[in-house]
């Protein structure tokens, strides 16, 4: 991305841009926290789903996509990174997978549409020893 | 008419919050413009103001002295704006962008479009082309088909569409608005799309 590109798009975001950075992983199930605004009226609503993949991280163009299956209909959501609209973001499980997109889910069903759960090696805490 | 020149960075896109949409937005470099020549209606029979933009390393003997009349170092680009833009434009002077636009203006912008080379009616104008590879239609899938009659009119008629030069022409979008300007910066925020590639330089107009 050109400089001038990255300090428009910062200066543009300056009072909304998110400082914060979001820790969760392609496979991941999460919950998006996302603010929805009524008339007058604020209320944060729940969209928990899978993450399929990101695009451009690192970019305050980048975004990611989180698809959940409803009431048996797939539904796909983009929500960019930088956006104000999103309170916080959970992690709900990790998934373990070995790609960056994971499109091939769009195709699969039941059991096997699913992402294995990553299964975390706690290691003991190396201060003890010392 | 009251305008300045600009260089085109490239593109992105920003997050409007009052509206809670992703709106593509164009780069656009506007560093100081200087004006290189005033025209008055009683010297050249009409009022105009030239400026010139970006720096030039070689540079013809007539454009040089025509610089150096101004005082001003050699452009890479010049252009004309009719009308007095400025109260009292002085020979010389740096233009800069807040001086002539304001945020959430909506602005016109010419430029040059990027050139596609010699293309065929399909591309060029549009044409459907033949529609199927079968049927006996041997090698003529992209054929502009009849362009008139016969013995009457006996000629093709003007501004018939056909193959020829696509793009690398001049280039004007009519209201774009300004999301934000960074005078610090040089830089102009424009909502949607310039012609033209990147580096190319663009008119920027009121």
């Amino acid at each position: 991305m050109h400089d001038k590109i990255r300090l428009a798009n910062t200066l543009y975001h300056q009072d909304t841009l998110k400082t914060q950075k979001y820790t969760f992983n392609v496979g991941d199930t999460i919950n998006v926290h996302v603010k929805i605004q009524e008339d007058d009226k604020e209320r944060v609503q729940i969209f928990q789903g899978v993450v399929l993949g990101k695009k451009k991280e690192h970019s305050p163009e980048g975004t990611f996509i989180v698809r959940k299956i409803s009431s048996g209909i797939a539904v796909e959501r983009i929500f960019p990174f930088v956006s104000p609209n999103i309170a916080k973001i959970e992690v709900l499980r990790e998934g373990k997978v070995r790609r960056a997109k994971l499109n091939y889910l769009k195709d699969k069903k039941g059991k096997s549409a699913k992402v294995k759960e990553k299964i975390k090696v706690v290691q003991k805490e190396k201060q003890e020893k010392i | 008419m009251t305008g300045i020149i600009g260089k085109k960075i490239g593109m992105t896109t920003v997050f409007d919050t009052k509206n809670n949409k992703q709106l593509p937005c164009t780069v656009i470099s506007v560093e100081p413009n200087f004006i290189t020549q005033i025209k008055t209606k009683e010297k050249d029979g009409y009022d105009a103001i030239q400026l010139g933009y970006g720096k030039k390393k070689n540079v013809s003997y007539p454009l040089q002295g025509h610089f150096k009349k101004a005082n001003v170092e050699p452009c890479a680009t010049i252009t004309e704006f009719r009308g007095l833009m400025l109260s009292a434009p002085v020979l010389g002077k740096a233009v800069h962008c807040q001086e002539i636009f304001e945020e959430e203006e909506y602005i016109d912008v010419i430029g040059t479009s990027k050139g596609k080379g010699f293309q065929g009616v399909v591309k060029r104008h549009g044409f459907s082309g033949v529609g199927g590879q079968t049927h006996g239609q041997h090698n003529r899938e992209r054929a502009p088909g009849s362009i008139g009659g016969c013995s009457y009119p006996a000629r093709v008629f003007k501004n018939m569409r056909m193959a020829g030069q696509t793009g690398n022409k001049r280039v004007g979008v009519a209201n774009l608005k300004i999301l934000k300007m960074m005078p610090k910066e040089n830089i102009l925020l424009l909502q949607g799309s310039v012609p033209g590639a990147r580096n190319s330089f663009i008119i920027l107009k009121k």
